[in-house]
């Protein structure tokens, strides 16, 4: 039995007739990472005795009833975890043993009773769409190993896709969800700013970020979003609105409902083939009597080059604090205060991490504050206008969420290529709305290709109905990568 | 070439929450070393701000106090600079809008009222603190958040006396809202000034000093009068200042440099994302309004109409809310407004000074002091007895009835008491009364002593005097 074949769903029925146990699921989770994980490289760390203790103590009957009792879990580790090392795939903490608390996300799954098998990795601090930058390995895609799985959350992504979890919680910035989920033939929802808490999730760019599941199904998607969303004291731009029951609107009629497609989402940059999964899905909703049009949102165009400007000095001021005194690397040679700073700083951090504090910095500094971030500010309002505007005529705007299939390995993408992956995703960021890539299909080389669906602030409900009602016509999420999550 | 002298204050004042500015950890003074700390105030990542309300209050509490228009949406901004005491690399400010703008205070120095206005407010978190050993430096992170009011007053001082008013006002006022309890010597009040010299008649300013290091009020007003003196031989001169940052040496009461500023610095602000703008609505400052006691010139205008107090008298009583507050629940007990002043500004001010501590550190009540007054009035002891019972009372506290009847201290008043006491004075003494009838004056001092110290001090003076100048009469 492997991992893959089950959705949340079948899975608590297994386990409230006994037909499995909660340690039975564990075991199956980390046995599939000691088989694949060689390979692949989703993991960093490993809880595999923690795991089993708390699967033990679901089969005990400890969180009999809650929404996800038992499940293995994989958590990206930028997301803190009390008593468990969390890297943020850096050195500058690759000894941070112990952040101290949990964060929000990771208290709320414990209450709903998944079990976290371990922390997987990203790109350095989330800063990259490759998982490539990570000071400790290069995760691989688990339907062509030569492949990248996308990033930032390319652990997370790879380990639901090689079978190694049920399900994994990423963190999205500027598509660091979706992107990877698209890549690696999984579903991942960056939900409205604001759903879930940001408290413990390490920032990369605090007005931009947000976590959010990455799953096999849009149903295992809605449960998760379900067990981690909700306002939080910690958090004071975590929204107070109450939280609807997402499974439950899984299943209404799509038929009737208006969807978009922005031409700038599709512009000559987008590769055929995914041109091709785009205009198949709209042929898809068509068919199921949803009415879609193409539409124009000309300011979306400047979505790439606002988003590097705002989440590049919001980078540079979250990183600051990592300046080796309380915690993190410290450089062993350092003779004064200002060298302990730099060194260990020039030690600790890697090229793209650097990159970004020194475009960050001086974006913030002296007349360049007023010049670019104050500016990028403004374009951020007009192109939330403009999401605000086209989704008050639509229920949903549909694109493609990256422009062509995953990278290869070592690769150096092209620019113009990344630019426009840039413009797919960071517009949603931007503007705050809900994203969810969807499996769409797949190129003639074996890869996989996502669609993204993006709602209004706070209707995630309105967009997993669409996605599962796309899943369940075209049955893209049934087929599997062969390495690791065959029956083999 | 007489110069004009520019000063402008910048007043850090900490806010006595009950818990941080941005978590929940304690906001106390005086605990172990990183003893109220917590992931968040050790900028551990993925840690929140959370503003506290309550910091916000005070905060439009002092700014309603010291005539401040307050925002309707208040923003805090980061302010970025590396040093260990920072733990997240970043202050949480307030930039472009502080809670309060456009305030002043009323200063009174030589007899001459002036207004010196206030730029803005702001609220910020404090810093945590080094201390530098031999074998490295250690920090301290219970002070790190700490919610403090920066005050930037106006370039409107004029004289090193003005600053010294201005800041006696502010801490006096801050002091009455009950915000903070001002503290200098505790670090809960403090100030740094700009200092620049003009050509008389000059509009545009000269090049300014910031004096840092200013521990008390009256460094600030010695610092300042260095800085004057050496900036004006300095212009005289010919020289040219430059923008520094100037120590000042409490032993040598000079400035030393500390820094040369070449560019402004620069903090890199932003507003904090962590953090939403706060909305302030009328019904909100008007709860915070209604919560401001009266201030200090309105209470100094009561007791000069109401008490009859002299100007002077009220302006002392009033400048510390604890005394002004002791002063009128005394009166409230029935003792005499200006006597019980006078006690209060004379002996008991002494004996606060002598011994630095504060009026709570007594054991005087107003009701013992009010009582006490009274039996001054009703001639039931002297005030010279009165000074014993009001150490006693200072002291050890108690009811001033018990303390005069168990110590024997009532005063003699009985004319034949008196006179036989007297009686007795004289006959001792016939070259006194000789001296006396041949026009020693001096010579009745020396009796009435002698009579005092028969009765240990307790014959009434006044009697002493009228019977031992009949008794002389008759012999």
């Amino acid at each position: 039995m492997s991992l893959h074949k089950y959705s949340i769903n079948q899975l608590e029925e297994m386990l409230d007739k006994k037909e499995i146990s909660a340690q039975e699921l564990t075991d199956m989770s980390v046995k599939q990472i000691k088989a694949v994980d060689n390979d692949i490289q989703a993991f960093l760390t490993v809880t595999e005795e923690e795991a089993l203790k708390n699967a033990k103590a679901v089969d005990e009957g400890q969180a009999t009833g809650k929404s996800l009792a038992g499940i293995p879990v994989s958590i990206k580790d930028n997301i803190v975890t009390k008593g468990t090392r969390t890297t943020c795939a850096s050195k500058m903490l690759e000894n941070f043993t112990d952040p101290l608390y949990d964060a929000t996300i990771v208290e709320k799954l414990n209450e709903a009773g998944a079990v976290s098998v371990g922390k997987v990795n990203l790109d350095e601090f989330a800063m990259g769409s490759t998982t490539e930058t990570s000071a400790f390995q290069k995760t691989k895609n688990p339907w062509n190993t030569d492949h990248v799985p996308g990033g930032s959350s390319g652990g997370s992504a790879a380990s639901v896709a090689a079978g190694e979890v049920i399900f994994s919680i990423g963190s999205d910035t500027g598509g660091s969800i979706r992107q990877p989920a698209a890549f690696c033939g999984v579903t991942g929802m960056k939900p409205t700013y604001g759903l879930v808490s940001r408290y413990g999730l390490v920032p990369m760019a605090p007005s931009l970020d947000q976590a959010g599941p990455i799953t096999r199904t849009v149903a295992d998607n809605a449960r998760v979003l379900q067990a981690i969303a909700g306002h939080d004291v910690n958090d004071a731009t975590s929204s107070k609105q109450a939280v609807p029951d997402y499974s439950a609107s899984l299943k209404e009629d799509v038929k009737g409902l208006k969807i978009a497609v922005p031409k700038q989402f599709m512009t000559d940059m987008i590769s055929e083939e995914v041109r091709e999964a785009v205009n198949n899905a709209v042929k898809v909703f068509e068919s199921l009597g949803v009415v879609c049009e193409e539409v124009d949102m000309p300011n979306v165009a400047y979505a790439e080059s606002a988003y590097y400007i705002i989440s590049s000095a919001e980078s540079a001021s979250a990183m600051a604090r990592y300046d080796s005194v309380r915690y993190g690397h410290r450089a062993e040679s350092a003779e004064s205060m200002i060298d302990m700073y730099k060194q260990s700083r020039t030690e600790g951090f890697g090229k793209e991490v650097k990159r970004r504090i020194m475009l960050g910095t001086a974006m913030l500094s002296g007349e360049w504050n007023e010049a670019y971030f104050r500016k990028a500010q403004k374009v951020r309002t007009i192109i939330t206008n403009e999401f605000k505007q086209t989704l008050s005529e639509y229920d949903l705007i549909l694109g493609p969420t990256t422009a062509q299939e995953a990278f290869k390995l070592n690769e150096t993408p092209d620019k113009q290529v990344t630019q426009m992956n840039d413009r797919l995703t960071t517009s949603v960021n931007l503007a705050g709305v809900p994203g969810l890539s969807v499996p769409a299909g797949f190129t003639k080389s074996g890869l996989p290709l996502g669609i993204q669906l993006i709602g209004n602030h706070f209707d995630e409900s309105t967009v997993y109905r669409a996605g599962y009602t796309f899943e369940q016509a075209t049955g893209y999420t049934e087929k599997l990568p062969t390495i690791g999550g065959s029956e083999q | 070439m007489k110069f004009e002298t520019i000063i402008g204050l910048e007043v850090h004042v900490e806010l006595k929450t009950d818990s941080k500015i941005f978590s929940s950890s304690p906001n106390k003074f005086g605990n172990e070393p990183n003893e109220n700390i917590n992931p968040k105030d050790l900028g551990y990542p993925g840690t929140l701000p959370v503003l506290n309300k309550e910091a916000v209050n005070y905060g439009m509490k002092a700014s309603m106090a010291l005539n401040c228009d307050i925002a309707d949406e208040t923003v805090f901004d980061r302010k970025h600079y590396f040093y260990p005491d920072n733990p997240a690399a970043y202050q949480i400010s307030q930039d472009e809008q502080p809670i309060g703008e456009h305030g002043w205070i009323e200063i009174e120095v030589d007899g001459k009222k002036k207004k010196i206005g206030i730029e803005r407010i702001h609220l910020e978190e404090d810093a945590g603190k080094l201390t530098h050993t031999a074998d490295g430096s250690l920090v301290d992170y219970n002070r790190q958040g700490t919610p403090l009011i920066e005050i930037v007053s106006d370039p409107d001082i004029r004289t090193p006396d003005e600053a010294y008013a201005y800041l006696e006002k502010l801490k006096s006022i801050i002091q009455y809202t009950g915000v903070s309890d001002v503290r200098m010597e505790e670090g809960s009040l403090r100030c740094d000034a700009n200092i620049s010299l003009r050509p008389e008649g000059q509009e545009e300013f000269g090049t300014k000093v910031e004096l840092k290091n200013l521990n008390s009020f009256a460094f600030v007003k010695s610092g300042l009068e260095y800085e004057e003196k050496r900036q004006a031989k300095i212009l005289s001169e010919g020289g040219k200042m430059e923008q520094e940052t100037r120590r000042y040496d409490e032993k040598t009461k000079k400035t030393t440099l500390m820094r040369i500023k070449d560019s402004a610095d620069d903090y890199r602000l932003f507003p904090d994302p962590d953090i939403v703008p706060l909305e302030i609505d009328a019904a909100w400052k008007e709860k915070i309004r209604a919560e401001i006691p009266e201030l200090p010139d309105a209470r100094k205008q009561r007791y000069v109409e109401e008490m009859e107090l002299s100007a002077y008298d009220a302006g002392v009583i009033t400048a510390s809310k604890e005394m002004a507050d002791f002063f009128e629940a005394a009166v409230d007990h029935g003792g005499d407004a200006k006597l019980v002043a006078n006690w209060l500004m004379g002996d008991l001010s002494a004996y606060l000074n002598k011994h630095h501590q504060e009026l709570h550190d007594l054991a005087i009540t107003p009701e013992a002091l009010s009582k006490m007054v009274k039996l001054i009035e009703d001639g039931t002891i002297s005030s010279k007895i009165a000074k014993k019972v009001f150490t006693e009372l200072l002291e050890n506290g108690g009811d001033p009835e018990k303390i005069v009847k168990d110590k024997g201290l009532v005063q003699i008043s009985d004319e034949g008491q008196l006179k036989e006491i007297i009686g007795k004075v004289l006959d001792n003494n016939e070259q006194s009364i000789e001296d006396y009838k041949n026009g020693k004056d001096k010579a009745i001092g020396f009796l009435v002593g002698q009579v005092m110290k028969e009765t240990k001090g307790q014959a009434n003076p006044q009697k002493v005097n009228q019977i031992l100048k009949e008794e002389i009469e008759k012999r």
